[in-house]
C-alpha cells in the first residue's frame, strides 16, 4: 500500500507491534510491524543474534509473541489454543530449516507424505500422487524411494522443501535453508523459492545471511538488535 | 492413526536391540506369570475338584452352631447371672426327626441326601486291634452322595446288604489287621456292644487317614453297634450345582437349626491358603512386570531423547501435543504387545516343559506330574497387565516429548 496499489483482499500475513522476550529478560524481537502479501519473496537479513530466526518462528506460528498480534489470512492468532495453531501450521504454513530434519527411517516420498497424511484430507492414492508430483517438480522423482542418508545434501534440502509444500501452504518460511549447501545448490534452492513465489503465488520468507542470495528476493528486510532497520522492495 | 503407528514403528526400529531387551523383559514377566498361574490354578482346580468329588457338598450335623443357653440365662436374659458346673441333660445325641428332614431335603431339585451314623469302634482280629471310625450308611442313598463304590477294590457295596453285619474297610487297615476279604473281625463299641463283622469289601481312596481307620457298615448295623437305635448323626448332601452349596447350607441351617457346613466351609483353611498363594503369585509377577515397565520407560525415554529433532519438525509441520504424546504411548504399547505375544509363547513353552516333569513318588491321587491349567484366561490376564504396564511406563516420557518446545530445539540445532 506504500506504493499506492489498491488491494481488494487483506494481506496474507500481518504482524502488528510484535515483541518477543525470553523470561530471562532478553528481548529477541522488539516492536515489529509488517505485512506480507501473497506472491512476495521476502529475504530477512541481519547479523547473528539480530532476531531473524525468532521473527520467522513468530511468523510461522511456531512461537507466540510476548506482545502484539500475528494475523494470518485475516485471523488473529493471539488467542488461539495450541491445537488450532498446529492445525494452521499444518494447512497454511510450510517450514524449511537449515538442517533438513527429514525423518531418517522414512523414504523421501514417505517424508513428504507425513504432513499430507496428518492432514488427512486426501485419500491415500491422491496423497501419493501429490507427494510424487511435488518431488517431480523439484527433480527428485528418482529419489522418492530412497532414505535421506542415501541422498546428497542438496537433494535432502529439496525433499525438505517438498515436505514443506505438502499441504499447499500459502506461506513458506525458510530458516537459513542454504546454510549447509554449496553455492550451486544454494542458488538452485533460491531459484525454487523465486518460482514458488512468482508462479505459484505463495508468500516465501527466507532468513539468510548471504547478501548475494538475498538480492534475488523481491523484498529485503534488514534486522539489527530485533528491530527492522530497512525494508526495501526490488 | 496409522500414520502415528508408522512413525512409532520407524522410531522403534532404530533402536532395535534396546527395544528387543525391553520386550524380552516384558515377555519374561508374562511367561513366568503364565507358567506359575497355570501351575497354581492347575493344582487348585484339581484340589477343589477332588474335594467336590470325594466329599459331600453339604454336611448337616447333630449339633448347633452356638451351645444351648443355660436355663438361668433364658430366664433372666439381661441379668448378671452365671451358673457354673451345670451338667447337661444326658439326652440322646443325633439329628432329631431325621426322617422328616431327609424327605424335605430330597425334595430339593438337584440334591441327593444320605443319612449316616458315625461312631468309634475297636476292631479286633486275632491279637491285633485297631480303633476305627465306623460309618453307618444306607448303600442306595449313600451311593448318590459319595464315590465309595468307585474306590472299592475288592468286594462291593451291595454285599453290605446280603451279608449279616458286613463291613467295608480301607486297604491299609486291612493290612494292619492282617484280614482279607471274607474274614470275620470282632467290633467293640464304647457302649460295650460286641459284634462279629464280616469283611465284604476293601477300598482304596489314596487318603491315608481314610484308608487306615475307616469302615463302612449298614446304618442299622452301626446303630446297633453304637447302641443308638434309629439315630442319625449326619445327613450328607450332594448337589448338581456345587456353587449353590454355601447359600443352600445357610438356608438349611436357618430352617432346621442344625449346624450345616458346605464344602467351602469345611475346607476354608485350604481355600484361604489358596487366596494367599494367589496373592503371592500376583505380587511376584507384578514385581517382574514392574521391572519390565522400567525397561519400557527406559527405551521410550531414550527414543524421546534421541528424537527431539524429529519431534520438533513434526510439531513445526503441524502435529499437536496430543499427536506427539500418542506417538510415544503407541511405542510403549507396541513394546508391551510384542512382549505379551512373545511372553505367551514362552509361557506356553514353559508349561509344556513343566508337563514333561515326572516325580518318582506316588502321591495320594496317583499323580506323578504337575497339574497344569491350560486356560486362555491366564494368557489374557497376563497380556492385559503387560500392555497396561507398558503403556503406563510410556506415559511419562511421552508427556515430556509432547511438551518439548520446537523453537528451542530448532534453535539449538542451528
Amino acid at each position: 500500500m506504500s506504493r499506492g496499489v489498491r488491494r481488494v483482499t487483506a494481506p496474507l500475513l500481518v504482524v502488528d507491534g510484535v515483541t518477543k522476550r525470553l523470561s530471562e529478560g532478553v528481548t529477541l524481537v522488539s516492536d515489529i510491524s509488517l505485512s506480507i502479501e501473497a506472491g512476495e519473496f521476502v529475504a530477512i537479513t541481519g547479523p547473528s543474534g539480530s532476531g531473524k530466526s525468532s521473527l520467522l518462528y513468530l511468523l510461522g506460528l511456531l512461537d507466540r509473541p510476548s506482545v502484539g498480534r500475528v494475523i494470518l489470512e485475516g485471523r488473529d492468532t493471539a488467542d488461539l489454543p495450541p491445537q488450532d495453531l498446529a492445525a494452521l501450521r499444518l494447512a497454511r504454513v510450510g517450514f524449511v530449516f537449515q538442517f533438513h530434519f527429514l525423518l531418517p527411517e522414512f523414504s523421501a516420498l514417505d517424508n513428504v507424505l507425513i504432513p499430507i497424511r496428518r492432514r488427512a484430507v486426501l485419500k491415500p492414492p491422491a496423497a501419493r500422487e501429490r507427494a510424487m508430483a511435488l518431488l517431480d517438480a523439484l527433480s527428485l522423482a528418482d529419489a522418492a524411494a530412497k532414505l535421506p542418508e542415501q541422498l546428497s545434501g542438496g537433494m535432502r534440502q529439496r525433499v525438505a522443501i517438498a515436505r514443506a509444500l505438502a499441504n499447499d501452504p500459502a506461506l513458506l518460511l525458510a530458516d537459513e535453508p542454504t546454510g549447509n549447501l554449496d553455492t550451486k545448490n544454494a542458488a538452485a534452492v533460491f531459484d525454487i523459492f523465486a518460482r514458488l513465489a512468482q508462479q505459484e503465488g505463495r508468500a516465501v520468507v527466507v532468513v539468510t545471511h548471504d547478501a548475494d542470495l538475498a538480492h534475488r528476493a523481491t523484498r529485503r528486510i534488514h534486522l539489527v538488535d530485533g528491530r527492522i532497520v530497512s525494508d526495501e522492495r526490488a | 492413526m496409522d500414520l502415528i503407528l508408522d512413525l512409532a514403528r520407524g522410531m522403534l526400529s532404530r533402536r532395535r536391540r534396546q527395544t528387543l531387551v525391553s520386550v524380552l523383559g516384558v515377555a519374561l514377566g508374562v511367561a513366568f506369570f503364565v507358567a506359575i498361574a497355570s501351575l497354581m490354578r492347575g493344582f487348585q482346580t484339581y484340589f477343589i475338584q477332588q474335594v467336590i468329588d470325594v466329599q459331600p457338598h453339604i454336611v448337616i450335623k447333630d449339633e448347633t452352631r452356638t451351645p444351648t443357653p443355660q436355663a438361668a440365662v433364658i430366664a433372666v436374659p439381661d441379668g448378671a447371672v452365671s451358673v457354673n458346673g451345670v451338667k447337661p441333660v444326658d439326652r440322646v445325641r443325633g439329628i432329631r426327626s431325621a426322617g422328616d428332614k431327609l424327605a424335605i431335603l430330597e425334595a430339593i431339585p438337584g440334591a441327593a441326601a444320605a443319612p449316616i451314623l458315625t461312631g468309634p469302634a475297636l476292631l479286633r482280629y486275632g491279637a491285633r486291634d485297631v480303633t476305627i471310625t465306623v460309618t453307618g450308611i444306607d448303600p442306595v442313598r449313600y451311593r448318590r452322595v459319595a464315590n465309595l463304590a468307585k474306590d472299592i477294590i475288592q468286594g462291593s457295596l451291595e454285599e453290605l446288604r446280603s451279608a449279616a453285619n458286613g463291613l467295608i474297610i480301607g486297604d491299609t487297615l486291612a493290612q494292619r489287621l492282617g484280614v482279607q476279604l471274607g474274614d470275620t473281625v470282632i467290633a467293640v463299641s464304647p457302649r460295650g456292644v460286641t459284634l462279629q463283622m464280616k469283611i465284604v469289601g476293601i477300598f482304596h481312596t489314596g487318603l491315608v487317614a481314610l484308608d487306615q481307620s475307616t469302615g463302612y457298615a449298614l446304618l442299622k448295623v452301626n446303630q446297633v453297634l453304637q447302641d443308638r437305635p434309629n439315630v442319625v448323626n449326619q445327613i450328607l448332601l450332594r448337589l448338581a450345582d456345587v456353587t449353590q452349596a454355601e447359600p443352600l447350607a445357610r438356608q438349611i441351617e436357618a430352617r432346621f437349626g442344625d449346624r450345616t457346613e458346605s464344602w467351602e466351609e469345611q475346607n476354608r483353611n485350604i481355600l484361604t491358603v489358596f487366596v494367599i498363594q494367589n496373592a503371592i503369585m500376583y505380587s511376584v509377577t507384578g514385581a517382574i512386570l514392574l521391572v519390565a515397565a522400567f525397561g519400557i520407560y527406559n527405551i521410550i525415554s531414550t527414543v524421546v531423547f534421541e528424537k527431539t529433532r524429529d519431534i520438533a519438525i513434526l510439531k513445526s509441520l503441524g502435529f499437536t501435543e496430543g499427536d506427539i504424546q500418542r506417538l510415544f504411548l503407541v511405542q510403549g504399547v507396541i513394546a508391551g504387545l510384542l512382549g505379551a505375544v512373545l511372553g505367551c509363547l514362552l509361557g506356553q513353552l514353559m508349561i509344556e516343559a513343566l508337563a514333561q516333569v515326572r516325580f518318582h513318588t506316588e502321591t495320594p491321587a496317583g499323580n506323578d506330574r504337575f497339574l497344569l491349567a491350560r486356560d486362555w484366561r491366564i494368557f489374557a490376564v497376563a497380556s492385559f497387565f503387560a500392555v497396561a504396564s507398558a503403556a503406563f511406563a510410556a506415559v511419562i516420557p511421552a508427556r515430556r516429548a509432547a511438551r518439548l518446545d520446537p523453537v528451542q530445539i530448532v534453535r539449538g540445532a542451528a
